[in-house]
């Protein structure tokens, strides 16, 4: 005999001022098996909780329905709740009347009738339900961090000084990311490198941080706390461990034609190269389309000058294979191609550069050194445009819809540095919107206009085009209200970031959601922003959302005191809500270990005792401990035979007959 | 038929499927356009003068039809605002006026009794036609 509790909360206007309360209890108590209907203004809160205790003690109740918020807000508070008065807390069930109904509509009519449908629901299902117990499930006390930027570092760093072992994989030969690439940071104007490579080497002595570079992550299976990871390390050609990066091997290299990634293409580099001065590991590589030797078989011209023998041309790729407890995604940003938007002529005046060019052509180490030289004819240039959010805020489908974030400030800090170190070049910056939320950013932008004299314009250039060897710039001064035509040395694209395109594959692998835009998804947008919704996921740099350096690092931190809480814990209380075969009913076809994401299903034969007849069958079975409960398997199921405990065929059923009564 | 100023940007907005909301005043239609200087009203403040329902000046001002129709703030607006269907929403406005045409149809009968070898185009562009 079933004794139920109906539990309706008010959410204090959030549903009573859509859905009748009243009427939602009154039809709840004439529900069958339904002995107890009661409603409260916060069910959430402790008075409330103990309305639901106290039922269930008084009453003897069975089963509970709380009509509240969404189960992903309250269902735990509720379950615990019903387990402390000594009810099974998968006897507890949640009927969505806010998110689900009275969020959605305004008409208070129509929301009592959904709130009393969903309500129906939700007693349907919870006469069937069973008491479930939940499992446990082992920790691998070890973390990996899936890119090696300044997100990845900061997350490895914090995770390695809590003492657990972390792994970081980085697609690049070295670690250092796009910070490595930046020449000055905003507001404080302080050398890039400066203050990453201690960081950089920090990771590379720390004890509990293992770099694995140069490689990608292949294959991920498992789940939270035990996850397994393929790793490719590719062939680099290059003994890491007796490399010791003197580079004479670069410098006698007769193929240097590569274009130079790291200065984005502005020159070239030898075959075999070390990324950049403070590389790490500083080792070099041989990159394999550009190698003579590689590609004809003859030279070996570095195998030669090696004085360490470092250099090895059959080395092949080479996998690792390891378990790992969380998997934090630091993939990072990359500029979109500025190509797309032919009005600036960026493919055909080499002029006209990104900022992220400009980063490199002002960096020291860069190609031109650190002078301010034009790429066409290497000359000083005179005057200088940047024209901002190039590919940001863009909806016609050539950019992005999101603003980038990081390109007004950099483009003050261009404007800043160029305007202090040669103070002859005019400096034009056209804006649609200055955005400078940040501590000291808004003065920042402020002290380029006021204090270094630096051209705003309020408007947008509408092209840029060659002529008699200086570039031609028209634009629009919105608070002139005039189109104004400038003759210019060089132009500056303040490009919209994207993800980067490993993105993509990595979060299918993780079954981490992504958005529309490749960022990935948190768990919530406002509570949970390190997290992914997929257990065991944590996220970390502009793989989330555009940001910049203080940003990356205090997210970077946050996940690892994330990956930390979950690395503590010697055991994980596993979903009872997982799926089994009924291996009766069962008729061994495949269906279902085919559809399994988790690959949590596997067919064994079995002596079955079919109702008096003995035989031997192939039947399907289902590995607890992997199973997620996404219920695919028993979608496909032919005969009926793979059931999802907490959701079985049963119980569905019965909610749609309560739904359509 | 008499309109107030707010009904004819409301037709406006509805011959030219222009969604003048969508502006976000970053000015690159004005940044683009080649008949900038001809006209007395630029593209983004047609825009926002449709925008705000103040479109009298706007029909009044007889250069905003100088608008080459090159499409290169269509083209190039990041927001998909395509401020040259507004200048052809008031052409459109400006054609569908009464009177305004060369010639009234009533008068086609006699045009052609006149002279039999008018050619049919001609007569079609000259209603297209209007005074001011």
């Amino acid at each position: 005999m079933h004794k139920i509790g109906v539990f309706v909360c008010w959410c204090g206007s959030n549903i009573a001022a859509t859905v009748d309360i009243d009427r939602v209890v009154a039809e709840a108590k004439v529900q069958p098996g339904v002995v107890f209907a009661k409603d409260y203004q916060y069910m959430c809160s402790e008075a409330g909780q103990n309305i639901i205790k106290d039922a269930i003690k008084e009453y003897g109740l069975t089963g509970i329905v709380v009509c509240s918020c969404s189960p992903r807000m309250h269902e735990a508070t509720f379950r615990k709740a019903a387990s402390q008065a000594g009810l099974n807390p998968f006897m507890v069930e949640i009927a969505n009347i806010r998110e689900h109904c009275s969020w959605i509509h305004k008409d208070k009519e129509e929301g009592t009738e959904k709130a009393c449908v969903l309500m129906r629901a939700a007693v349907a299902k919870v006469t069937l339900n069973t008491p479930l117990k939940a499992g446990e499930s082992k920790v691998v006390k070890r973390a990996l961090v899936i890119g090696g930027g300044i997100a990845g570092i900061q997350t490895a760093l914090d995770i390695a000084d809590a003492g657990f072992p972390v792994d970081i994989v980085e697609k690049n030969a070295t670690i250092g990311g796009r910070m490595a690439q930046l020449d000055k940071t905003f507001p404080t104007l302080d050398c890039s490198s400066c203050i990453l490579t201690p960081k950089m080497v920090e990771a590379k002595s720390n004890e509990n941080i293992r770099l694995i570079t140069y490689a990608e992550v292949e294959e991920v299976s498992g789940f939270v706390g035990s996850f397994k990871a393929k790793i490719r390390k590719k062939a680099r050609y290059v003994k890491e461990d007796v490399c010791t990066g003197c580079g004479v091997c670069m410098s006698k290299c007769p193929s240097k034609k590569g274009l130079n990634e790291f200065n984005m293409g502005l020159n070239n580099r030898p075959a075999i190269y070390i990324p950049f001065a403070q590389a790490i590991p500083n080792v070099a590589v041989i990159d394999s389309t550009q190698c003579i030797k590689l590609n004809t078989g003859k030279c070996g011209l570095c195998e030669k000058v090696c004085t360490a023998k470092a250099i090895d041309y059959t080395q092949q790729d080479e996998f690792i294979e390891e378990e790992y407890g969380a998997i934090v995604m630091a993939t990072g940003f990359r500029p979109i191609d500025a190509s797309k938007f032919d009005e600036y002529s960026y493919s055909t005046c080499k002029d006209v550069v990104t900022s992220l060019e400009l980063e490199r052509i002002m960096n020291a180490a860069g190609p031109t050194g650190g002078v301010l030289l034009r790429p066409s004819d290497g000359k000083h240039p005179h005057s200088i445009v940047f024209i901002q959010c190039v590919g940001s805020r863009d909806v016609s489908g050539r950019g992005k819809p999101y603003c980038s974030k990081i390109c007004c400030m950099y483009t003050a800090k261009h404007a800043m540095l160029i305007r202090d170190k040669y103070p002859d070049v005019e400096v034009h910056v056209f804006y649609i919107d200055v955005r400078t939320p940040g501590k000291n950013f808004d003065e920042f932008y402020r002290r380029a206009a006021e204090q270094y004299d630096v051209d705003y314009i309020k408007g947008q250039v509408g092209k840029v085009w060659e002529e008699d060897g200086h570039l031609v710039v028209r634009g629009v001064d919105l608070i002139a209200n005039e189109q104004i035509i400038l003759n210019t040395d060089m132009v500056v694209l303040a490009t919209a970031i994207e993800p980067d395109p490993t993105a993509r594959k990595v979060a299918n692998m993780l079954t981490a959601s992504i958005d529309t835009n490749d960022f990935i998804t948190e768990a919530h947008p406002k509570l949970r922003p390190v997290e992914s919704p997929t257990a065991g996921i944590f996220l970390s740099g502009v793989c989330q959302g555009p940001k910049d350096i203080p940003e990356t690092v205090s997210q970077a931190g946050a996940a690892a005191s994330k990956v930390i809480g979950l690395l503590c814990k010697d055991k994980l209380t596993t979903n009872p809500c997982v799926a089994h075969s009924d291996e009766l009913l069962c008729n061994g076809c495949s269906c279902c270990e085919k559809v399994c994401p988790y690959g949590a299903i596997s067919y064994d034969t079995h002596l079955i005792n079919d109702h008096g007849v003995k035989e031997t069958r192939r039947v399907a079975l289902v590995n607890e401990a992997l199973c997620q409960g996404c219920g695919a398997c028993t979608v496909v199921c032919p005969s009926g035979a793979m059931d999802l405990k907490g959701f079985s065929n049963k119980q569905i059923m019965a909610e749609v007959e309560a739904i359509c009564l | 038929m008499h309109q107030t100023e707010k009904e004819t940007a409301e037709l406006i907005k509805q011959i030219s499927g222009s969604d003048v909301k969508k502006c976000m005043k970053c000015g690159k239609c004005s940044a683009t356009c080649p008949a900038y200087g001809e006209m007395k009203f630029h593209p983004h403040q047609f825009v926002t003068m449709v925008a705000h329902g103040k479109v009298d000046e706007l029909l009044r001002d007889g250069t905003v039809t100088r608008c080459l129709s090159c499409f290169a703030c269509v083209e190039r607006c990041p927001r998909g605002v395509e401020p040259a269907n507004v200048v052809a929403a008031i052409r459109v406005l400006a054609e569908r006026e009464q009177g305004g045409s060369n010639f009234v149809p009533d008068e086609v009968p006699a045009l052609i009794a006149a002279d039999n070898e008018i050619p049919q185009q001609a007569l079609v562009s000259a209603f297209r036609r209007y005074r001011k």
